[in-house]
């Protein structure tokens, strides 16, 4: 049995994982269920950051994985949005880097600028 | 003469008035002193906002755009100081462009958020080197204007602001050598531990403390102690860490200089006005919500706690005063606060929403709503820590003859 913390939204259940049959206890909804069995077999993370911005109102657009990516490419995903400059208008959700890493998931912005 | 004047454009007051203006209330302003709305979102660009409430998973600033986006027939003032509110409903502000205004409100929202403390900062001796920032000045820093504060960072003190920048600082090429707590648990939520501090290998030193900041011109490390249960340090357990960079993640005070200008009695517990059940304050057409009435560590329960203000602000704008009964909430064994304060049971929609923190870390445990010595509710938890805010609802039908309710943590049966 492992026991760990769910970190899909901030109430933190926490979580029992059988690790034969990935059956999980003390979660307070499905998501944690899927966490549970996805952290013991193939760790994702979502990854949140920052790209350049021009002609903006502030320099700084932020940005998020529209999905989760495996822990390990995290820092891959890091050098390839400090290759990124954007230019103003950016609105939510426009992709900023399509297939990011090969992982599948787009990068895209999370404010209007 | 405005119906409703909210204070401060914040996830709080954006969904008050939103709320005062979907029940009714004519005329709404919303005065925010930055250059945006969005209030502390605007900087917290990491994820986990909103699953209750959209169930998605959206960062600071896509969550406030969600409510930026429906502000149809509510007027926004950016970049506008208030300098001072009255018990008898005059706003007084300054802009750039405007100059000095004096506005009035049937009612009046406050929702001015909270700033960080910087209490650890002035208690540690040492030198005074630069690279000494709160959590949030560095996050507003990175994650606005594009500045990294630091190659090698120490992070004093464990709330969410310090693990979340942990993180972010870690993912962006900087060293966080240790994150160090006074507390002998964390202050921030556990899921931060996990996803910020657990997934990169810093360490997290409970029962610690900062002794000591070398360094001339710049942060050159830091001396490390344990503390015993009284909190002082431990001689002989000192340690050096070299860092160029300190974050202080000590906590949040709400901003209330507004508040107590106006006369608006504070409770010291929460340091944050007395609130009845629909966010009153104790001064009659004035309510408040969201960080500034007490710390939130989750922003959904601010829009919806603000929500509740904006309703019964528009309300009273259109001539509907609460009364009736006044039952009083207290925290007993185990709980450090409880927002409301004031509950009036005619003025409820059949129940109550209820928000208070627990002192210390528990499990299996039991909290309590009795009146007198007779218990009326009783809610099982697993899990209880300072750090997670926790929320009970109680019908009033359950209320009964009550003049005083106390809300207590007990063992579970
Ligand atoms: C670093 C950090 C991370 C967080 N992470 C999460 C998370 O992962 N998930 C989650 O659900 N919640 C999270 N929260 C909590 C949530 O963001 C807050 O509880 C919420 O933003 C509080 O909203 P507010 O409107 O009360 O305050 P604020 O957002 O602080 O807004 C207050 C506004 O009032 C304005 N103001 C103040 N005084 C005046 C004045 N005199 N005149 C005019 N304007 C004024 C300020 O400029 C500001 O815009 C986090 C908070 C922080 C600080
Ligand atoms: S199990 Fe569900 S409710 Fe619990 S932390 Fe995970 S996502 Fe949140």
């Amino acid at each position: 049995m492992a026991n760990i913390v769910c970190i899909v939204c901030p109430k933190g259940c926490r979580l029992t994982v059988d690790e034969k049959t990935f059956e999980v206890t003390g979660n307070n909804c499905p998501r944690g269920a899927a966490y549970g069995k996805t952290e013991l077999t193939f760790p994702t993370r979502v990854l949140t950051s920052t790209v350049k911005i021009e002609n903006g109102e502030i320099s700084r657009c932020p940005v998020r994985t529209n999905g989760a990516i495996p822990k390990g490419k995290m820092f891959e995903v890091m050098s390839a949005l400090r290759k990124v400059t954007l230019v103003s208008p950016v609105k939510i959700g426009d992709v900023v880097i399509p297939n990011v890493c090969d992982t599948g998931i787009d990068v895209i912005a999370t404010r209007n600028i | 003469m405005r119906d409703v004047i909210v204070i401060g454009g914040g996830p709080a007051g954006l969904a008050a008035a939103i709320s005062a203006r979907d029940n009714g209330a004519k005329s709404v302003l919303v005065i925010e002193r930055d250059t945006c709305v969005g209030g502390i979102l605007n900087q917290c660009i990491h994820n986990g906002f909103g699953l209750h409430r959209f169930k998605e998973e959206l960062s600071g600033p896509e969550y406030a755009s969600r409510f930026a986006g429906n502000l149809e027939n509510i007027e926004v003032l950016t970049d506008t100081m208030v300098l001072e509110v009255t018990t008898d409903r005059v706003v007084r502000a300054v802009s750039r462009e405007q100059g000095y205004m004096e506005l009035k409100a049937k009612a009046i929202v406050l929702a001015m958020g909270c700033r960080e403390r910087t209490r650890g900062a002035i208690s540690i001796p040492g030198d005074r080197p630069a690279g000494v920032y709160t959590a949030g000045a560095a996050q507003r820093y990175l994650n606005i204007e594009g500045y990294m504060v630091g190659k090698n960072a120490v992070i004093l003190g464990s709330g969410d602001i310090g693990l979340i920048m942990a993180r972010r600082m870690t993912l962006e090429g900087a060293k966080v050598h240790a994150c160090v707590e006074l507390m002998p648990y964390s202050g921030g939520l556990t899921r931060n531990i996990v996803q910020c501090l657990n997934d990169f290998d810093i360490p997290l030193y409970l029962s610690h403390t900062i002794t000591r900041i070398h360094g001339k011109n710049r942060v050159e490390g830091v001396t490390i102690a344990k503390v015993g249960p009284d909190r002082k340090p431990i001689a002989g357990t000192e340690f050096d860490i070299e860092c160029d960079t300190v974050l202080l993640s000590v906590g949040l005070i709400p901003e209330n200089e507004l508040t107590r200008g106006a006369g608006i009695p504070i409770d010291r517990r929460t340091n944050g006005a007395y609130v009845y059940e629909n966010m009153e304050t104790l001064s009659e057409g004035i309510f408040a919500c969201g960080n500034v009435v007490h710390v939130h560590d989750l922003v959904d329960y601010v829009s919806a706690e603000s929500e509740r203000a904006g309703a019964a602000a528009a309300k009273y704008a259109l001539g509907e005063k609460a009364s009736g009964k006044v039952i009083t909430v207290e925290n007993g064994e185990g709980v450090s606060y409880t927002v409301p304060q004031y509950i009036r049971p005619d003025n409820c929609d059949k129940k109550a929403d209820l928000f208070f923190r627990v002192r210390n870390v528990y499990s299996n445990k039991c909290i309590t709503v009795k009146n007198g010595e007779k218990t009326v509710a009783s809610f099982k938890r697993e899990h209880l820590a300072p750090g997670e805010m926790e929320h009970i609802i109680i019908p009033v039908s359950l209320m009964g003859d009550a003049e005083k309710l106390t809300v207590s943590v007990e063992e579970a049966e």
